[in-house]
C-alpha cells in the first residue's frame, strides 16, 4: 500500500512531505511506521535519516501509533486567554491521559497545536478534520461522549 | 441567468461547518420547497460574510439583513415570517438587540470586495464580478515591465508582516535572464490570531489565482506553488477546484489567452511549522527538507527554490494585484495613506462584541477598528490592552488606541502592524499571563537552527514562568529584556528576532504589573 501511495508522485525529494501526509492519512493508526519510512527512502532514493529529520520537525507527523481520533487543542495566546487550559484539564480528566498520550481503547490521542486560524471562536480544538469552536467544559464533554457513542 | 426575488447568502467556513451548516442548508431548502418558494428564493453558499456572528450566519438580499447563530429549529419561523410575510426575525438579527450595527463596508474593500457576495466555487461568478479582466488587460495590452511599473506606482507593500514594496521585489527578479523562475505564495498562515488569508482564500480563491498569474507574467515565471497549511481543509478544497476551473477555461496552462505565456500552479500542503512562514524556511520545506531558514543574501528573488530566482509573496499581497492592474495604480492610491496606500484586512479577537474580520484603509486607528467594526468591547468589559500583530507583535495600552494602523505610523512606537491580528484584552486579564503564553509559543516554534533563538526562547519561557508563579524579581524582568535584545541582534531569522517586541512592550507599557507580581 505504501508503495502505491509513493507511485502517485514523481520520485523527487520535494514530494516527500505530500507522500508522508498521504501515508499518515491512510494509516488506521495515523502514524508513519519504520517500514513506511524505509519504503519511501528507497522510492525517493534519499537517506532514512533525512526522512526522520523531516518527520520529527513538523508537528502534524507522528512516528508513534495514535488513536482513532486525534484531538488537537490550540494552545496559542488567543485560545489561551479564552480558557483553553480549562479545556485541557477537562480533556485530561475525561480521557485519563496526558498530552501526547493515547487512551487504552485506542479511541483518542491528545495533542497540543499552535494556532488553527479559527480564533473568532476561541477556544478551539480540532478532532481529525473537524473544527470545534466556542468550547466550554460542558461542550467538550458532550463532544467526547458523542464520539464514544459512535464507535 | 435565472431571476430570484431574494437571495440568501450562507457563509460556509470553518466556523459554520463546525455548527452544522450543511444539514442546515438541506433543511432550509426543504422548508422553502414546502412553501413553494424554491423558485423565488435562491440559496447561495458563499465565503465569510464580513461579520463574524456565532455559528451559522446568513445575509438576505436585497434587504441586506444579517442573521447570526441561526439553528435548524429557527427555519420554520424564518421562512414564515421573513420570506412569506416580509417581516425580518429581529431576535436573530446581528446587532439589533444591542443597539449596534456593525459596518459592513463593502464600498471600501479591495481584497474582500467579492467575499460573501459571489459563489467562491464558481469561476463564472468571479468573472461576472469583473474577475480576470486585469489578466486579459495585462496579457493583451501590457508588457511585463508595465505590470511592474503599475505595481511600483501603487506603492503596494507586502502584507505578510515585513512590508517590503512588492513592485521593487518583482523588479529584481524580472531583470534576471535565466531559463526558470518561480512564484511561491506564502499561505502558511501561522501567526497566532491571524486568519485573514484563510478568509481571502475561502471567500474568493480566483482573485488569488489572478494575482499569481499577473505576478508570474511580470517576473517571467512559468511555475507557481501555493504553500498552504495543512489545517486549512476548506481552503485547500476550494483552491483545488478553482485551479481546475482555471485550467478548463484556458486561464492556466499553455499559451494563456493566445499570448504565448505559460503558467502552471500547484498546491503544496504544509505539515505544521510556524517557522515556515519565513520565506527561506518555506522554500526549504517546498524542497522536501526540514523547514529551517537559509542565510540571506542571496535573497530568494535572486536565488530561491532549487537555486532559481523565486518571488515569495503573501496571499493578501497578491490578492491586491488584480485590482491595481484592472483599475490602475491611481485608483489604488485613493485608499490608505501616502506612505502605505491601500487597505488592510484585520482579524479582531478577544473581548470585543463582534470578533471577526474587517478590511479598512491603512491608517485607520485602532480605536475606530475596535469600536466601528467589532462593535466595541463586549458588554460589561473595559479595554485594557491589545496584542497587535500576533505573537511577533506588540502589546498596546489604551493610551495608544489612537495610533494610526499602518506600517510607518506604528514604527514610531517601535510597534509593528505585522499580519493584522488584533487580540483585545479586558481589564481582568493579566499581561504577565499573556506574555507567558506568547513565550511558550515561541519556545515551541523555534526551529533550533541557531543558538540565540534555541536557547533564548527556552530561557525567556523559564523566566516568565518563574515570574508568573510569583517567584521572580525585577532582576529577572530586566534579564528577560537583555535576553530578548540579544536574540534580536544575533538570531538567524525573524523568529528569534521577534520576541523582543512582545517582551519590551509588555514590560514598558505595563511596568506596574511586573513590579506588583515580583514584590516579596
Amino acid at each position: 500500500m505504501i508503495k502505491e501511495i509513493c507511485q502517485k508522485y514523481a520520485p523527487r525529494k520535494d514530494n516527500l512531505i505530500q507522500i508522508l501526509h498521504e501515508i499518515q492519512d491512510q494509516d488506521p493508526q495515523h502514524y508513519i511506521s519504520p517500514e513506511a519510512v524505509d519504503t519511501v527512502a528507497e522510492y525517493l532514493d534519499i537517506p532514512v535519516n533525512h526522512i526522520y529529520g523531516v518527520l520529527t520537525f513538523y508537528t502534524m507527523y507522528s512516528t508513534k501509533p495514535r488513536g482513532k481520533n486525534i484531538i488537537r487543542l490550540c494552545e496559542s495566546p488567543p485560545c489561551y486567554i479564552k480558557g483553553s487550559d480549562n479545556m485541557l484539564r477537562k480533556l485530561k480528566v475525561l480521557l485519563g491521559i496526558n498530552i501526547g498520550e493515547t487512551t487504552k481503547d485506542g479511541l483518542f490521542t491528545l495533542e497540543f497545536t499552535s494556532c488553527l486560524g479559527v480564533c473568532g471562536n476561541a477556544p478551539v480544538m480540532m478532532i481529525n478534520d473537524d473544527v470545534y469552536g466556542d468550547l466550554t467544559e460542558e461542550k467538550v464533554e458532550e463532544i467526547i461522549e458523542r464520539i464514544r457513542g459512535r464507535r | 441567468m435565472k431571476f430570484y426575488r431574494s437571495h440568501i447568502l450562507v457563509s460556509i467556513n470553518e466556523t459554520s461547518l463546525a455548527a452544522g451548516v450543511q444539514e442546515f442548508i438541506t433543511a432550509l431548502r426543504n422548508e422553502l420547497a414546502k412553501n413553494d418558494l424554491a423558485e423565488e428564493i435562491n440559496i447561495l453558499e458563499t465565503g465569510p460574510l464580513g461579520f463574524f456572528g456565532r455559528g451559522i450566519c446568513l445575509t438576505v438580499y436585497p434587504e441586506n439583513i444579517n442573521y447570526e447563530g441561526v439553528k435548524i429549529e429557527d427555519i420554520p419561523e424564518l421562512v414564515q415570517e421573513h420570506f412569506l410575510k416580509g417581516r425580518p426575525v429581529k431576535r436573530l438579527m446581528v446587532g439589533v438587540t444591542e443597539k449596534f450595527s456593525p459596518k459592513f463596508n463593502y464600498e471600501n474593500r479591495i481584497v474582500l470586495r467579492n467575499s460573501g457576495i459571489i459563489d467562491p466555487e464558481n469561476i463564472d461568478d468571479y468573472i461576472g464580478a469583473g474577475g480576470y479582466v486585469a489578466l486579459e488587460k495585462a496579457l493583451t495590452n501590457m508588457q511585463p515591465n508595465d505590470i511592474i511599473a503599475e505595481v511600483k506606482k501603487s506603492g503596494l507593500k507586502g502584507r505578510g508582516g515585513a512590508a517590503f514594496p512588492a513592485g521593487l521585489k518583482w523588479s529584481f527578479t524580472s531583470a534576471l535572464d535565466v531559463p526558470q523562475k518561480y512564484v511561491v505564495v506564502n499561505a502558511d498562515e501561522g501567526e497566532p490570531g491571524t486568519f485573514k488569508d484563510r478568509l481571502i482564500m475561502e471567500g474568493d480563491p480566483h482573485q488569488l489565482l489572478e494575482g499569481i498569474i499577473l505576478c508570474a507574467r511580470a517576473v517571467g515565471a512559468s511555475k507557481a506553488y501555493i504553500y498552504i497549511r495543512g489545517e486549512y481543509k476548506l481552503c485547500i478544497a476550494r483552491l483545488e477546484k478553482a485551479i481546475k476551473q482555471a485550467y478548463d477555461y484556458g486561464i492556466l496552462g499553455k499559451n494563456i489567452f493566445d499570448s504565448g505565456f505559460d503558467l502552471d500552479i500547484e498546491l503544496k500542503i504544509g505539515a505544521g511549522a510556524y517557522v515556515c512562514g519565513e520565506e527561506t524556511a518555506l522554500i526549504e520545506s517546498l524542497e522536501g527538507n526540514r523547514g529551517t531558514p537559509r542565510w540571506k543574501p542571496p535573497f530568494p528573488g535572486v536565488e530561491g527554490l532549487w537555486k532559481a530566482p523565486t518571488i515569495v509573496n503573501n496571499v493578501e499581497t497578491l490578492a491586491n494585484v488584480p485590482f491595481i492592474i484592472a483599475k490602475g495604480a491611481d485608483e489604488f492610491l485613493q485608499y490608505g495613506t501616502p506612505d502605505c496606500p491601500g487597505t488592510k484586512v484585520y482579524t479582531i479577537l478577544g473581548d470585543v462584541a463582534y470578533p471577526g474580520l474587517c478590511e479598512v484603509d491603512m491608517g485607520t486607528t485602532l480605536r475606530t477598528i475596535i469600536n466601528d467594526y467589532a462593535g466595541g468591547m463586549k458588554k460589561g468589559f473595559r479595554f485594557k490592552a491589545a496584542l497587535v500583530g500576533g505573537a511577533a507583535g506588540v502589546i498596546l495600552p489604551d493610551r495608544l488606541l489612537d495610533v494610526k494602523m499602518d506600517f510607518t505610523s506604528l514604527n514610531q512606537y517601535s510597534a509593528v502592524l505585522g499580519s493584522g491580528a488584533i487580540l483585545v484584552l479586558n481589564e481582568h486579564q493579566s499581561i504577565v499571563d499573556l506574555l507567558w503564553s506568547i513565550l511558550r509559543f515561541f519556545r515551541h516554534e523555534s526551529c533550533g537552527k541557531c543558538s540565540p533563538c534555541k536557547n533564548g526562547t527556552q530561557q525567556l519561557y523559564q523566566l516568565i514562568s518563574k515570574i508568573r508563579k510569583g517567584n521572580g524579581t525585577m532582576e529577572d524582568v530586566n534579564l528577560m529584556l537583555l535576553i530578548a535584545e540579544t536574540m534580536q541582534q544575533t538570531s538567524f531569522c525573524a523568529l528569534g528576532q521577534s520576541p523582543i517586541m512582545a517582551v519590551r512592550s509588555a514590560i514598558e507599557n505595563f511596568t506596574d504589573e511586573f513590579i506588583e507580581i515580583t514584590k516579596k
